[in-house]
């Protein structure tokens, strides 16, 4: 039987991993992701679980460790948060070329300078060229099922890619909220145990893991790579599925928030995305046709879900929490514009909020959607538009 | 008529665990040692699973669609070989305590060069050294960074031309630092650290056996001439290991417990020119603007042999 | 004793094409590791060591020595060189302490078409040391 518990984002993580219970983890911490290795080692000093905990020295040695324990055939796990993240940058690369199926909450903040320790998607778009997959969760209860999700994806044959489950910094990690525990052995139950096919601890069996490819193969291995990541997207719904049936929630790979009969749609991802919905209620009831898209799988990007969903409107505003650093819009703005590239004329504009841990209310998203809604009728409207910020 | 059989012969019965038709050099020292150290983990009866960081030895045993490797053997970075390792290793601890796994021969092994140990990958190493992993880490030190063409790295000793630390009408020196002291680095962990050289093969060969005995980490540092980066003739390759050990340039000693033991004493310690003129990276000291970096050279080496006899006597 | 015709050269089909993406071992992977021994790497040398069985103490120096694995070692003892992977740097040589050496370098452009026997012939005759 699940349970109804009162706990925050980071503890939400926490208890995903301790149920878990991963061969291995080797994680440093950085906030705002450190009550996670915190919970982990408590939870290990108290005997609720059994993993092996690395304390490595930096990150990239914890994503590094990660690559080393995962070659070793069994299943892996680390946390981390902007600056950490930014320090993997390198390993996340070759974690995703060995095709190792390693799970990476990561806890969503500013990238410095100025050095900011708050929420916001800097970090994990910084790397979202990675080849790893990208599941943005709203809220402690997404953040817990994407976590136990990710390890039965990551670990999909047709995959074997490393997940990411994605929460903004503070918004989620540090807001204590009611959600769903799933009983130890249900969740056991749910991920399956881990076969790995190579392993380095299978002397019988020597395998070289690593080997570098020269132009006559590395273009052959990349494209192989994307496959992995693309079957996630299919692959991703599967699982959602099952962790339906077996647990009541699911999500898809977008949430459609009276997105379908809506002539303005509000796009975004995350955290916000309760705001976001609290302001479309607001708009509806005045006689509003908005509504909200929330992508909730960013890597793989599924363009084809989105097209669709997106048939009937007439004005896209598209929130991205990050700036845009000299490109025409921000990442999310730029892959929704891309998709809807020769599909329709309707304006698509970008609104860049959050940053830093700066806050976005719902009487800035209702602005947001009365622009739009101008925006529809032809009025002309700003490529991008800047949140709460002071001019 | 089976011929009785030396140690050597003995030694020679193990399966090669690093094949050949690798890509490395003509009389390349890194071979020398890597069999050196895999047939002795052969020959204990352990099975080794290795690392090794970004550098010669891996892009020239682990070229996609080849392999060298008739062992369990994984290329992360550069600068993590020590920290991908932990990661096995600690996978080895719990997969064993879970019963999933049962082998008690399996011996970690990583192979770094001295950039990838001296440099960057000095933190990882250090990190993996203070948490106590078990596994052996080798450093095949051939003085600068010679996969990307003979740079100068931490481990560049005084008066060394590379391709970073150059000699010229206005710089008649190269390098200006001394080479940064890793074994001291390594001992300040207290874990199990030695000096070989691969033409002090019974050494080397101890050595390594007592590095796999450790409970714990290991760190040897051997001495690797390049044949390319130094300059000189490939099958001088032993022979120079030798010579910088008989001019006390590259001192065998090792450091247990906060006792060092200086392992080989020559009796006849050569002077460092002996050494020295037989590389081209050091042809720039054998004209008269040269004379001075020379003279200091050899006083930096006497200076460290004295050390490490003294320190030896005073029984730390 | 590497007779490439025994095997398929690695990374291609049995055809010899190269293999294309959806074939490739996904993470670059090397499941059939050691499999450099099928690649040739005795044709770098311009010089090959030639061996002496009647000279040869069988100390095994030159095996030691080896960076090439390319000294033959039969149940532990000296037993010739790998010429498909020897690359001819000479340390064998040196490493070998009998007097005279039991291994002597010559020419690739004189060995190219002798036969072990007269390769020994003409690297241990008189006329040659
Ligand atoms: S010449 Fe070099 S590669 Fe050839 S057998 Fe002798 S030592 Fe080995
Ligand atoms: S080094 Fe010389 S004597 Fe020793 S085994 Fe080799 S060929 Fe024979």
């Amino acid at each position: 039987m699940s349970k109804r518990v009162a706990l925050s984002g980071n503890e939400a993580a926490a208890h995903a991993i301790r149920q878990i219970n991963p061969d291995v983890i080797a994680a440093f911490p950085i906030t705002p992701s450190t009550p996670i290795p915190m919970a982990v080692s408590q939870f290990i000093a108290d005997g609720k679980m059994t993993t092996e905990f690395v304390t490595v020295e930096s990150e990239h040695s914890a994503i590094s460790a990660c690559v080393g324990a995962s070659a070793a055939g069994g299943r892996v796990m680390t946390a981390t948060s902007a600056n950490g993240l930014a320090l993997m940058f390198e390993i996340l690369y070759i974690a995703s070329g060995m095709r190792r199926p390693i799970v990476a909450p990561v806890v969503a903040r500013a990238l410095s300078g100025p050095l900011n320790i708050h929420g916001d998607f800097s970090d994990v778009y910084g790397v979202r060229e990675s080849g790893w997959v990208e599941l943005f969760c709203q809220d402690s209860q997404e953040f817990y099922d994407t976590i136990i999700q990710s390890v039965k994806l990551a670990e999909n044959e047709s995959v074997l890619t490393p997940v990411m489950p994605i929460a903004d910094g503070f918004d989620i990690s540090h807001t204590v909220e009611n959600w769903y525990m799933e009983d130890d052995e249900a969740v056991q139950k749910f991920i399956g145990e881990y076969h790995s096919k190579y392993s380095l601890l299978d002397t019988e069996h020597p395998v070289t893991f690593g080997a570098w490819a020269p132009p006559d193969w590395y273009y052959e291995h990349r494209r192989s790579q994307l496959e992995g990541l693309l079957n996630a997207c299919d692959a991703f719904k599967a699982v959602d599925k099952e962790f339906g049936e077996k647990f009541g929630r699911s999500y898809g790979v977008i949430e459609k928030y009276h997105s379908d009969d809506a002539d303005i749609v509000v796009i975004g991802m995350g955290a916000v995305s309760g705001t976001i919905k609290d302001a479309v209620d607001e708009m509806r009831a005045n006689g509003i046709s908005a509504g909200f898209l929330r992508v909730k799988l960013f890597r793989p990007f599924p363009y084809k879900d989105i097209i669709e969903a997106l048939k009937g409107a007439k004005a896209i505003g598209v929130f991205d929490r990050c700036i845009t650093a000299g490109a025409q819009t921000a990442a999310l703005c730029t892959d929704i514009r891309s998709a809807m590239y020769g599909k329709s004329n309707i304006p698509i504009v970008n609104y860049t909020y959050g940053l830093g841990g700066r806050d976005t209310t719902v009487s800035h998203v209702k602005t947001v959607i009365e622009q739009l809604k101008e925006a529809a009728e032809g009025k002309k409207i700003d490529l991008i538009n800047y949140i709460n910020l002071r001019a | 008529m089976a011929k009785k059989l030396s140690f050597l012969n003995k030694l020679a019965l193990n399966k090669e665990l690093l094949e050949g038709g690798h890509r490395l050099c003509p009389g390349c020292g890194h071979s020398i040692i890597v069999r050196m150290v895999l047939n002795t983990a052969m020959q204990e009866g352990y099975q080794p699973v290795m690392a090794n960081s970004t550098g010669c030895l891996e892009v020239c045993t682990g070229l996609y669609p080849y392999s060298s490797w008739n062992i369990p053997w994984i290329h992360n970075a550069f600068e993590n070989v020590a920290a991908t390792l932990s990661g096995a290793e600690s996978m080895y601890k719990s997969l064993s305590r879970r019963g999933k796994l049962n082998n008690d021969k399996i011996v970690f092994i990583a192979f770094g060069s001295d950039g990838g140990t001296y440099d960057i990958g000095l933190q990882a190493l250090s990190g993996a050294a203070e948490r106590g992993h078990r596994f052996l880490y080798v450093c095949d030190d051939n003085e600068a960074y010679q996969n990307t063409g003979n740079q100068r790295s931490s481990a560049t000793p005084y008066g060394t031309r590379t391709t970073t630390s150059a000699v010229g009408t206005a710089d008649p020196i190269g390098k200006k630092q001394k080479r940064k002291d890793i074994m001291e680095i390594m001992a300040a962990h207290e874990i199990y650290t030695a000096q070989a050289s691969p033409s002090y093969w019974m050494d080397l060969i101890k050595k390594v056996k007592k590095g796999l005995k450790q409970n714990g980490p290991a760190y040897l540092n051997v001495i690797q001439p390049c044949t390319t980066g130094w300059g000189y003739d490939p099958k001088d390759t032993i022979n120079l290991a030798k010579l910088a050990v008989d001019t006390c340039i590259w001192p065998l000693y090792e450091i247990e417990n906060r006792r060092s033991k200086v392992n080989y004493k020559p009796k006849n310690k050569l002077p460092v020119e002996e050494y020295l003129k037989k590389q081209k990276r050091y042809a720039h000291l054998f004209t008269p603007k040269g004379k001075e970096a020379l003279e200091k050279i050899q006083q930096l080496t006497d200076e460290h042999w004295n050390f490490l006899l003294e320190r030896e006597q005073a029984g730390f | 004793m590497n007779n490439k015709k025994n095997f398929i050269t690695p990374g291609c089909d049995k055809d010899g094409n190269l293999l294309g993406w959806r074939s490739v071992e996904i993470g670059a992977m090397v499941i059939d590791a050691g499999n450099s021994r099928m690649y040739e790497t005795g044709s770098w040398r311009s010089e090959q060591p030639v061996w002496n069985a009647d000279t040869c103490i069988d100390c095994m120096m030159c095996w030691l020595g080896c960076p090439d694995t390319a000294i033959i070692a039969k149940d532990g003892h000296m037993a010739g060189i790998d010429y498909f992977k020897c690359k001819g740097c000479e340390i064998c040589v040196e490493q070998c302490p009998t007097k005279p050496n039991s291994l002597v370098m010559i020419l690739e452009e004189k060995a190219k078409d002798l036969s072990l026997e007269e390769k020994t012939e003409l690297a241990f005759s008189k006329e040659q040391k």
